[in-house]
């Protein structure tokens, strides 16, 4: 019912619009064509310049109003750079805008037609021209600049100490896997993927460095203030890591894996307290379109610190044992509460220990 | 019957043709409604056909935009008219997943491809090449006529697949592989897929054989006196556009063709290493790169940008020095920039794919070549400024969209310096920034560069006025709203929100702008109900607008303003007048216009 009636009231303010045009396209005949142009011209001369001064109060109230909703602090230091960049660019884009957006408006306004006025014959002019090739030229160099600096420095070779995980996307969640306490992941071959047989990622049983491999899903874990390496691997269309508090971002494609550093720098629960969100978490959102569920394709980071860290993995059961355990119910469990048990005595070396992973 | 008259020449349409006579008609061949509305081969006519059916996609595709903006502003209502529209995409009134992505992928396939770049180029190639440069024709008025019915076939295959069991298309308009190569994966990439590689096949044959027919009419079949640096920049744009086109289409065919084999012949081109989680096999495709696909794509996907500004730019050009009364200012600098966007534009691909793992040193080249283009860009922009610098400016309907033009592509331009540096496309890629950026460059800038052109030339082509109150409130609706909805988009971007979700309310880190997002919704289908009124403007005044009575209604030089009010089948009535001078004589030496056909004085300078 609503939907008529809104319909009969769109067709009514259309049928509206349409008189009144057609009124005063007769009313414009009858004034002469030269003085309708003439008044026509003066409205939108002046609506110009209303645009104008509207249009920059509307960026102001728009800044004022968003601004503390997006960005933040950002919670790596990768992201840092990032951020600088974007003022610099900021910056200097900003005012481009608005001298340009000022002129077109000033000049459309000022320059509107008026019978004294004669248009001025200016066809060219060399310097001018000149100007504005080199100035923007130079503008451009800075950015490009400043933006390769930081970006060979995002995009070079991660820290010695820092942590590796590998993450796998899959439609529609993330796979994490560490590398164990051998610091290597074992080989993995994406044709003995079983979901039914808990082999999420294919791993090869018969390479003993998988043995200790620990894989998770939904949510993972990192150190706080220790570079993270991404390894990023696909099971089957392309998505994308980005966490948008870190800044960062890289494609997940299948057959070639990707990789992506940064180094958190607040943790999960610091990040609770400063942003005043007890829900806060940083989301890893998928973000290249993969199906229909892209959009609810999320993972978790807990970033904790080192002692954290160290309790939480003593926890995890390599996926090796898991899967040994449905077949061979004595063997694995045991093992793996002894490695715990090792690992609790001394966190000192762990941390180390993680760090090198 | 067109080969006819330029195989004959001049000579004999004078005996041939009744000079006199303003409604001129071709009288030694009977045009039935078949060869003259349907199977035409005057360029005036196709111009038409291009246009219209353009016009139609535009609908369809904003609708289609509408409708997905529903879910996003009120993505907890439901909408009893969406099952109506939509029916099993929509059960409940709620928009499935599945009918989500449908609607963006084709909304965004409608867009670029059968609306900006069919229905723009299309229109005013066909339109302004002949009159322009003084030609009878097109080179080939035939193939011209197999360029339009192709863009008509492919748009027929297009717009089958949305009625197809399994959805249209639904992996975005880029269709990257391996979901769009995987039926398994997505509902869209079963037969949908198939109908959109058809039909942008058909489409891709289209686009060529207008190209080849626009440089080749460009290049040999201009008038007395018409050197190249005579031509108005319209045809500079237009030429520039079409060798952009011919260049890379052909290279996006191919990738579409590798697709194709990838879908149905067993071959992996593009897969690799992938597991299927919905029917738990893992496929035997090894050795595959997916990220080729994305280079070939690029490859037409950035020229694609340019093939859809370009023409903008050129009738921008044209429109604001007439209203101006003044010349353009730096012609031979505007030419400049125009060949200079054309090569950077097939060496910027890459910048689309900074986070796919490229090597960055790789990237920092595109990164380079990437903020190179902004140079010609800020050339054109500071140009027009200086055309309208102590000008005598007319507030026609063109010229607002002209100027509007100018502010959007400053904006979206700007934008376009953020993403193309990669350190900062990190961030922003694949967010809505990026969605802000090319719609505010790229759409709006597009759709205000054809407007200028629709109002400006439709004395020409219909012989008729459009209604100016309702041009003047479809100008400021369009250009407000445009704003306000592509403004605040930047700042969602900014906050890392990513583009094709259905949904935000799931997330933490992006459900702060509910309220931004019902304002988006609002002022889109505000926007897209004035559209509306543009298109019936449109048609009211073929049939009923006020009769143009003189020839050159808006005091301009061209060619075009030199045929009759409503030109026959060949354009000129009698030979086609020679040309003397440059396009854009406004305000020379006192007086208010010089016509390109009139003879430089004695003691007058060349520009």
């Amino acid at each position: 019912m609503s939907n008529y009636f809104l319909f009969a009231i769109l067709l009514l303010g259309f049928v509206i619009t349409f008189q009144i045009a057609k009124a005063s396209e007769y009313v414009g005949i009858l004034k002469g064509e030269k003085k309708n142009n003439e008044q026509n011209n003066r409205i939108n001369g002046f609506l110009m310049i209303v645009f104008l001064v509207l249009g920059l109060i509307g960026v102001y109230w728009c800044n004022e109003l968003f601004k503390g909703k997006i960005l933040g602090k950002s919670a790596s230091a990768q992201g840092e750079k990032i951020d600088q960049m974007l003022y610099i660019t900021i910056a200097i884009c900003g005012v481009v805008f608005l001298i340009t957006q000022i002129l077109l408006f000033w000049f459309s306004f000022k320059y509107q037609y008026s019978e004294k006025r004669k248009s001025f014959y200016f066809p060219h002019n060399n310097k001018l021209e000149v100007i504005w090739t080199v100035v923007p030229a130079i503008a451009l160099t800075v950015l490009v600049g400043f933006g390769l600096m930081y970006w060979f420095q995002i995009t070079g070779e991660a820290p010695k100490d820092a942590m590796v995980v590998e993450i796998t996307g899959k439609q529609f969640g993330w796979i994490y896997r560490y590398p164990g306490k051998d610091g290597v992941f074992g080989n993995k071959y994406y044709k003995s993927i079983s979901d039914g047989q808990n082999n999420q990622l294919g791993l090869l049983w018969d390479d003993p460095k998988s043995h200790d491999d620990i894989v998770v899903s939904q949510t993972m874990y990192a150190i706080v203030n220790q570079p993270l390496k991404m390894i990023i691997n696909s099971r089957d269309v392309i998505h994308d890591v980005g966490i948008v508090e870190f800044r960062m971002k890289m494609d997940a494609v299948p057959g070639t894996p990707t990789t992506m550093w940064f180094t958190p720098l607040f943790t999960t629960e610091q990040k609770k307290i400063s942003s005043g969100n007890p829900d806060f978490e940083y989301e890893i959102s998928c973000d290249q379109i993969c199906g229909r569920g892209h959009y609810t394709m999320k993972g978790i980071i807990k970033v904790v610190t080192a002692e954290e860290f160290v309790l939480w993995r003593a926890k995890q059961v390599p996926n090796y044992v898991q899967v040994m355990k449905d077949k061979m119910p004595a063997a694995g469990p045991a093992d793996s509460v002894k490695t715990a048990a090792v690992r609790i005595e001394s966190p000192s070396k762990l941390v180390a220990a993680a760090g090198k992973e | 019957m067109s080969t006819d008259l330029t195989i004959h020449g001049p000579g004999e349409l004078i005996e041939t043709h009744d000079v006199h006579n303003a409604d001129h008609e071709v009288h030694h061949h009977k045009d039935t409604f078949i060869t003259k509305y349907v199977f035409s081969q005057d360029h005036k006519m196709i111009c038409k056909q291009f246009l219209i059916t353009g016009m139609i996609w535009a609908i369809l595709g904003g609708l289609m935009s509408v409708l997905f903006r529903l879910q996003l502003g009120y993505p907890d209502s439901t909408f009893p008219i969406l099952e109506d529209i939509l029916g099993k995409w929509a059960k409940g009134g709620k928009l499935s997943p599945e009918g989500y992505y449908a609607l963006v992928t084709m909304h965004g396939t409608v867009l670029v491809f059968f609306v900006l770049t069919g229905g723009l180029s299309g229109t005013f190639a066909n339109f302004l090449i002949p009159l322009q440069i003084g030609a009878r024709d097109m080179a080939s008025p035939f193939l011209n006529m197999l360029s339009y019915w192709f863009f008509f076939s492919a748009s027929v295959v297009i717009l089958t697949s949305l009625f197809i069991e399994t959805g249209p298309a639904s992996g975005g308009w880029t269709s990257y592989p391996p979901l769009s190569a995987l039926g398994d994966a997505s509902l869209g990439s079963k037969a949908g897929m198939d109908y959109w590689i058809t039909g942008m096949a058909l489409f891709v044959v289209s686009s060529l054989l207008g190209g080849l027919n626009y440089i080749t009419t460009i290049l040999n079949m201009r008038t007395k006196g018409m050197s190249m640096t005579r031509l108005p920049l319209t045809i500079w744009a237009l030429f520039f556009t079409a060798v952009l086109g011919v260049l890379s289409f052909p290279v996006l065919l191919s990738g579409l063709i590798l697709l194709l084999f990838d879908r149905h012949a067993g071959t992996s081109f593009y897969l690799s290493d992938i597991f299927i989680a919905s029917t738990q096999k893992a496929l035997p495709n090894e050795g595959g790169s997916p990220i080729l696909f994305q280079h070939l794509f690029w490859f037409l996907g950035h020229p694609e940008v340019y093939i859809i500004i370009l023409p903008a730019m050129g009738l921008v050009s044209e429109v604001m020095a007439i209203n101006s009364r003044k010349p353009i200012f730096g012609y031979m600098a505007m030419i400049g920039s125009l060949f200079a966007i054309t090569v950077l534009a097939f060496l910027v691909w890459a910048h689309h794919m900074f986070v796919t793992g490229l090597n960055p040193f790789l990237g920092s080249v595109f990164v380079l070549l990437t903020l190179l283009i902004a140079v010609p860009s800020a050339i054109k922009v500071f140009n027009w400024l200086t055309t309208l610098w102590r000008g005598n400016i007319r507030f026609t309907p063109a010229m607002l969209f002209a100027i509007a033009f100018v502010s959007t592509f400053i904006s979206g331009g700007l934008t376009g310096v953020f993403l193309g540096n990669s350190t900062l496309d990190i961030h922003l890629h694949d967010t809505l920034f990026i969605i802000a950026h090319f719609h505010i460059v790229m759409g709006v800038s597009a759709f205000l560069g054809m407007f200028c052109g629709v109002y400006h030339w439709f004395p020409k082509m219909y012989g008729r006025y459009m209604n100016n109150t309702m041009s003047y409130i479809h100008f400021w609706v369009t250009f407000a709203g445009a704003y306000l909805i592509f403004w605040p988009m930047h700042y969602e971007g900014l906050a890392g929100m990513p583009r094709r979700y259905m949904d935000y309310s799931g997330w933490t880190s992006f459900n702060q702008f509910g309220d931004l997002n019902r304002f988006i919704s609002t002022v889109a289908m505000i926007v897209f109900a004035v559209q509306l009124m543009f298109v019936f403007n449109f048609f009211y005044s073929i049939f009923k607008g006020r009769k143009v009575t003189t020839q050159n209604p808006w005091q301009a030089n061209t060619l075009e303003w030199t045929t009759p009010i409503r030109p026959g089948h060949g354009n000129w009535p009698g030979e086609i007048p020679e040309v003397h001078r440059w396009a854009y004589d406004y305000g020379k030496d006192g007086k208010d216009f010089i016509l390109q056909t009139e003879p430089l004085g004695a003691d007058e300078q060349h520009h």
